[in-house]
């Protein structure tokens, strides 16, 4: 009696290890989702919302599962979620990061256990270059690119003197850093302010007034870049010294920000009004299921999960072919809303710049608009550093 | 010059602002004996309410008179109803429980306003300069705030050295058990003294809303120079506290200001950047060492000896 028990019992669970095939495919996602930076963590999440949707929500017919957590904007926090996905959750993809320095602790555990890293914002220096990893890759652009974009502008426009201003932490320091390599004038001074807790930049921003420079470049994403803007303008420096910025006016921070970053410019590799299909659909849908649009934190997000779709289609859901799934990748064969792009050997995209402006639209509203392409298949100048090749 | 006056003004508007948070910290510990680190989170209640009642009645100033009774009204409530166990007890208990405290107003604030924080716009006639000497521009809006910190700071003067109720918070800063023996409602005067120190918390948080966001914790760290300014100052001391937060404004900001580029003579611009907040922050602590060994009592104590 009790053998022909077993028996059924191993018959039964013979019958049912075929159905493991439709083990689905999970995707960990690592954002802020509290605190004040919660706006772009929610932005991402909506996004790839959206694309998960616009796939029917499965891949090469496996069903996607996403688990979202929080790393409250410290590295700490990132590196203990990262674990707990990996280890606890056995995810197949980790995806999104918005800071630099969150990613940079988390880096080293998930490429480790040979999981797919896919950065949805955050570039710093490091990974392009001397930590390059097989398992990273990046949808949006090493921290670098777009402050050298901006500088490139600041030749174009003529402007001999800059002050820089940024935050003390890796992102803010490639991000001057990027401005000086391109910039062919004169950096009459730089400030790094501390990074999260510093919002008051009175001080700096005598110091600005003291130095009277042709101009300002900033970094200051998310709140921070709202009240950097709202003291620029306190202190009267706006109408006085024009400002140059790289992430700290988009979708998220411009209706805190609104009038006062009228005219400021910003360079971007996606702008909400790309002219092509995905990104028209992309941006129709999320206006239509949120009432506002979506920032290119989110634009990254949805090409991030357009990215990991195009490999698991390419493997037919078998993710264990992780040298398949990492060719595929590499191909950037997929429709991408900032329009087609490649990656370099460092798996970090060569790609477009283009200016961003805040104008007015028809209806009275703020809007970002892109004005001119600063620069064509841009490349990092890290990517020299990193040994792989392929 | 310009540039070391327009610091200074900095420095003084930050200082006036801990002026405020450390005058109510100060009262209540000198004549409630009550270490109260729940003062950050009425500071951070002040902002919360500003920052409601101006979207509600679309007016700066409606908004912070409403925020300021309504902390008011929380201080008072939350004196009744969670401190009174406390008194007489060990320091310690008093810092477990307002410890406590502030999880519970940091849990309050995720429920009622959600995790992301608000923000409190300025009125448009106060977002642009004006131009104190030819040459020297400065907010409007931070002129402001120095100008409501020194009338408050002249009112709790008056309060304190020209009324009966300032009698009776001197007589309790000096010594409790004889303000109480002489037949004085200490209870009452209790639940008015924290009322007032929540309304002067509350009125620092919404006056910085503005300036900085308004989120969860905002007044953990502000809370920490508040206490370090009340040691300096002398606890119990309204004078002290407004010398020592002045003093600890100025340095914290000149220090800013100067000591990235005295440093970038002898480091590399990168790492004047990130020593120099440091060092400015490590001089604020090493002053209140020093009072500490040299006068213990603070700088102006209250119990005039």
């Amino acid at each position: 009696m009790k053998q022909l028990l077993m028996g059924t019992v191993a018959l039964v669970a013979l019958g049912v290890a075929p159905a493991a095939a439709q083990q689905p495919v999970k995707i960990g996602f690592i954002s802020t989702f509290s605190g004040p930076t919660a706006v772009i963590g929610n932005d991402m999440r909506n996004s790839f919302e959206i694309a998960l949707d616009h796939l029917g929500r499965k891949m090469a017919g496996k069903p996607v599962e996403v688990v979202y957590e929080d790393d409250q904007q410290k590295p700490e926090v990132g590196v203990q979620k990262s674990q707990k996905l990996i280890e606890s959750d056995k995810v197949d993809f980790v995806v999104g990061f918005i800071w630099s320095n969150v990613l940079l602790a988390s880096l080293k555990p998930i490429v480790d256990s040979q999981t797919f890293l896919i950065s949805a914002n955050a570039g710093p220096s490091q990974i392009a270059g001397e930590q390059c990893s097989p398992f990273f890759f990046s949808t949006s652009w090493q921290n670098d690119q777009t402050p050298q974009a901006m500088g490139e502008y600041m030749n174009q426009k003529g402007v001999k003197t800059a002050f820089l201003m940024g935050p003390n932490y890796a992102a803010g320091k490639d991000m001057l850093t990027g401005v000086r390599f391109t910039f062919k004038g004169q950096v009459v001074g730089e400030e790094l302010t501390r990074w999260p807790d510093q919002l008051d930049f009175s001080t700096e921003l005598s110091k600005v007034r003291a130095a009277k420079p042709d101009s300002v470049f900033v970094f200051y994403p998310g709140a921070a870049g709202v009240q950097f803007l709202t003291q620029y303008v306190q202190s009267g420096l706006k109408g006085q010294i024009p400002l140059y910025t790289a992430f700290t006016i988009d979708e998220t921070t411009l209706p805190l920000q609104k009038d006062l970053a009228l005219g400021v410019p910003g360079a971007q590799e996606w702008v909400n009004d790309l002219p092509n299909e995905a990104n028209r659909k992309f941006v129709a849908d999320y206006r239509a299921k949120h009432q506002k649009g979506p920032s290119f934190y989110g634009a990254q997000s949805y090409d991030a999960a357009n990215l990991v779709n195009s490999a698991v289609v390419a493997v037919n859901g078998d993710l264990n072919k992780k040298d398949a799934v990492r060719d595929t990748m590499r191909k950037a064969d997929y429709a991408s809303v900032r329009g087609p792009y490649k990656y370099g050997n460092n798996h970090f995209p060569i790609q477009n710049f283009y200016l961003q402006d805040v104008v007015k639209d028809a209806g009275g509203n703020l809007a970002l608009k892109t004005v001119t392409t600063i620069v064509k298949d841009s490349q990092d100048k890290f990517h020299d550093r990193c040994t792989m090749k392929w | 010059m310009l540039l070391f006056l327009e610091q200074c003004l900095n420095g003084l508007q930050f200082g006036l602002l801990l002026f405020l948070l450390a005058a109510g910290l100060t009262l209540v510990f000198g004549i409630m004996d009550l270490v109260n680190l729940a003062h950050g989170s009425l500071y951070m209640m002040g902002a919360y309410f500003a920052a409601t009642f101006t979207a509600w009645t679309d007016s700066f100033v409606a908004g912070a008179l409403l925020a300021l009774l309504a902390t008011l009204l929380l201080g008072m409530i939350l004196e009744v109803v969670a401190l009174r166990p406390l008194y007489g007890r060990d320091h310690l208990d008093h810092v477990l429980g307002t410890f406590g405290l502030i999880l519970f107003f940091n849990e309050l604030v995720r429920i009622v306003w959600g995790p992301a924080g608000l923000s409190l716009p300025l009125p448009t006639g106060l977002i642009y300069p004006v131009e104190l000497l030819p040459g020297l521009f400065y907010p409007t809006y931070r002129i402001v705030i120095i100008v409501v910190a020194l009338v408050v700071a002249l009112f709790l003067y008056v309060l304190v050295m020209h009324t009966r109720l300032g009698m009776l918070i001197r007589a309790g800063a000096s010594n409790r058990e004889m303000t109480g023996a002489l037949g004085i409602n200490i209870n009452l005067l209790y639940t008015l003294v924290f009322g007032l120190g929540a309304a002067l918390a509350g009125l620092a948080g919404l006056m910085q809303a503005p300036i900085l966001t308004v989120q969860i914790g905002m007044g953990e760290n502000i809370l920490i120079l508040a206490f370090v300014v009340i040691i300096i100052g002398g606890i119990g001391s309204i004078r002290g506290a407004f010398i020592a937060a002045v003093l600890v404004g100025l340095i914290d900001t000149v220090g800013r200001a100067f000591l990235p580029d005295l440093l970038r003579l002898v480091l590399s611009s990168r790492g004047a950047s990130t020593v120099a907040p440091a060092m400015s922050s490590m001089m604020i602590y090493l002053l209140m060492a020093i009072v500490l060994v040299l006068r213990p009592e603070g700088l102006f104590p209250a119990s005039g000896k």
